[in-house]
């Protein structure tokens, strides 16, 4: 019983011990740099002879790839949604909810393949003709995007389907055909869970790295266009991880300190999706 | 002066099926545009598969799984140390997280009393490590395997990694489980005599394994195609050993994958593609292996 207990309350543990973890080196970190110069500066360059620890390129970074991944998945996400929940006839459902499925369980450094060697070169460049380079946030993005669709889609559309009947039927009955029923009733009355999905994808591509790793490229500059390569924070402590850095040196506390703001900002997001449902909430 | 019949039919305009009915123009566009978005999806799953399986599919020979990587001569090198790296890797973890995360579920469920502020805590904790960055993980197994002297480039730290990143996912999918045994088995055994303790570990956990072992699965595929927190522990891309225990360095397919996919040589991205073939494959084995336990064992009360 007191085990059972005790196993409960490892995940506090866990929580502490990330905290204590990436706070240690980041404290460290910040008696060197100062945390306002850390978090306005706008040039990275953490190996160079004369380093600087500004993360905001990182900053950018991660929120063009994100930007680019929920302008993906929002539509594309909720058109599937929509159609599972109100439209699909059941032999529908049953091939198109695998789809989705196995999109869901596909490893994410797979997706960083493919958008390395099909979603930029065959896709942007060849398809679209837009001219990008092997390494763009353009084609991490639009990866990222196709990843958390799925997300989007299965917990959007378990808060449609838990709208009532009587409301589709209500509002059917005043004379309001599928559509509107679909745009007026149903998808008001989801809106928290569909809100919180969205949100929960958005946390999910912020914390995403191997397709990023792969794809967004290694340098971390301002980004102000989709186009250009860029790093991302999640792509900066990959990087950095896989190369040879010394516990205890600058760059190597330099990890932990854009790891805790890794950490801050999807506690924060995740934190605004708890809010979300509970605040939204209908009961019926 | 106008007639209440003036009145009422200039207001009441009959409906018409072009704009309301469901053959309107709009609903038509609606409908086109959803069945586009799910085209979408699936165009890009195929896609998918086809460029991991175009390249990968002619190097899919024994040399992958029998001879190590190979810097030099890549088109003989094969992915056998990442192979057997991650069914080590994944035993670690599935050791490590199977009891932990049924026996905080089975707390939680079972026993906690909602009431109280610890185990509120408790659960709002569970659903915000849920959604912390996997990546995360790795530094939190890395400053733990720094503390306590543990080298960081050994099985049992990537082990640690997964299993904490899975703990919530597979404390979450058997708190569903094993809410879905009905109160009146619990009610049964109780009235018989059973202890608390008794009735869960002879009625209430037995009723729920199916549930249990398919959330397992599930969450255990996930850790299978992980590769961010093992990063951070130094998982080796050119490893050319089997690895022999716990202490062991190591490299899974995932980090493989990662370093060859990386490399600018045509023979690496091919290599790439066969292992990735790999992965997906055991990773549809343990989906299956699922949907059957869910479909044939699975209760329904």
């Amino acid at each position: 019983m007191s085990g059972l207990r005790l196993a409960a309350m490892l995940s506090v543990v866990i929580t502490i011990g990330i905290v204590i973890a990436l706070l240690g080196p980041a404290l460290e970190f910040f008696r060197e740099v100062p945390v306002v110069d850390f978090l306005t500066g706008t040039r990275w360059a953490p190996r160079f002879a004369n380093p600087s620890y500004g993360v905001l390129p990182l900053v950018t970074g991660t929120a063009w790839t994100t930007l680019i991944a929920l302008c993906i998945a929002v539509p594309f996400g909720l058109g599937a949604a929509i159609y599972l929940s109100e439209y699909a006839p059941n032999r529908a459902r049953k091939v198109l909810k695998p789809v989705l499925e196995v999109l869901a369980g596909i490893p994410s450094v797979v997706y960083g393949f493919f958008a390395l060697y099909f979603i930029a070169p065959e896709v942007l460049k060849g398809l679209l003709g837009i001219e990008v380079g092997t390494f763009s946030v353009l084609a991490a993005g639009v990866a990222l995007g196709i990843m958390i669709i799925p997300t989007v889609a299965s917990l959007s559309e378990d808060a449609m389907s838990a709208v009532p009947q009587s409301l589709r039927d209500g509002s059917l009955a005043l004379g309001a055909n599928r559509m509107r029923t679909t745009l007026r009733v149903v998808f008001p009355a989801a809106i928290s869970g569909i809100a919180a999905s969205i949100v929960l994808g958005l946390s999910r591509a912020v914390g995403e790295t191997m397709i990023v790793a792969l794809a967004a490229g290694t340098q971390p500059t301002m980004v102000s266009s989709p186009t250009t390569p860029g790093q991302t924070m999640t792509g900066f402590i990959a990087q950095t991880a896989t190369g040879e850095s010394t516990p205890g040196t600058l760059t190597f506390n330099a990890l932990y300190a854009v790891g805790l703001l890794l950490f801050v900002i999807t506690l924060i997001v995740n934190i605004i999706s708890i809010r979300l449902v509970r605040y939204f909430r209908e009961a019926y | 002066m106008a007639t209440i019949g003036a009145v009422v039919g200039g207001a009441v305009r009959p409906l018409r099926a072009q704009k309301a009915g469901e053959r309107s123009p709009a609903s038509i566009i609606f409908l086109v545009a959803l069945w586009a978005t799910l085209l979408f999806a699936m165009a890009a799953l195929a896609a998918l598969l086809f460029t991991s399986f175009a390249d990968g599919l002619g190097r899919l020979d024994s040399n992958l799984f029998t001879q190590y990587a190979s810097q030099l001569f890549p088109e003989r090198g094969g992915a056998r140390a990442a192979i057997l790296g991650s069914l080590w890797v994944i035993g670690t973890t599935a050791v490590l997280a199977i009891p932990l995360g049924v026996a905080a579920a089975v707390y939680l469920e079972e026993f906690a009393d909602p009431r109280r502020w610890y185990n509120r805590f408790i659960e709002v904790n569970l659903q915000n490590l849920a959604a912390v960055p996997a990546i995360i993980y790795g530094m939190l197994t890395a400053g733990m395997a720094l503390a306590i002297g543990l080298r960081r480039g050994v099985l049992l730290a990537g082990g640690i990694a997964l299993a904490l990143l899975i703990l919530p996912v597979i404390i979450i999918s058997a708190r569903e489980a094993l809410r879905a045994v009905p109160a009146e088995i619990r009610q049964g055994s109780l009235a018989l005599g059973a202890s608390p303790l008794r009735t869960v570990w002879h009625q209430t956990l037995p009723a729920s394994i199916p549930g249990v072992a398919t959330g397992t699965i599930l969450a255990l595929s996930r850790a299978l195609g992980e590769a961010a927190p093992l990063l951070l522990l130094g998982g080796l891309v050119f490893v050319t050993y089997d690895p022999d225990g716990l202490m062991s360095g190591f490299t899974t397919m995932p980090i493989q994958i990662y370093g060859w996919a990386g490399q600018p040589q045509i023979e690496f991205r091919t290599l790439a593609s066969a292992t990735i073939i790999v992965l997906l494959g055991m990773l549809l084995v343990m989906n299956a292996v699922a949907i059957v336990i869910r479909n044939r064992y699975q209760k329904r009360w």
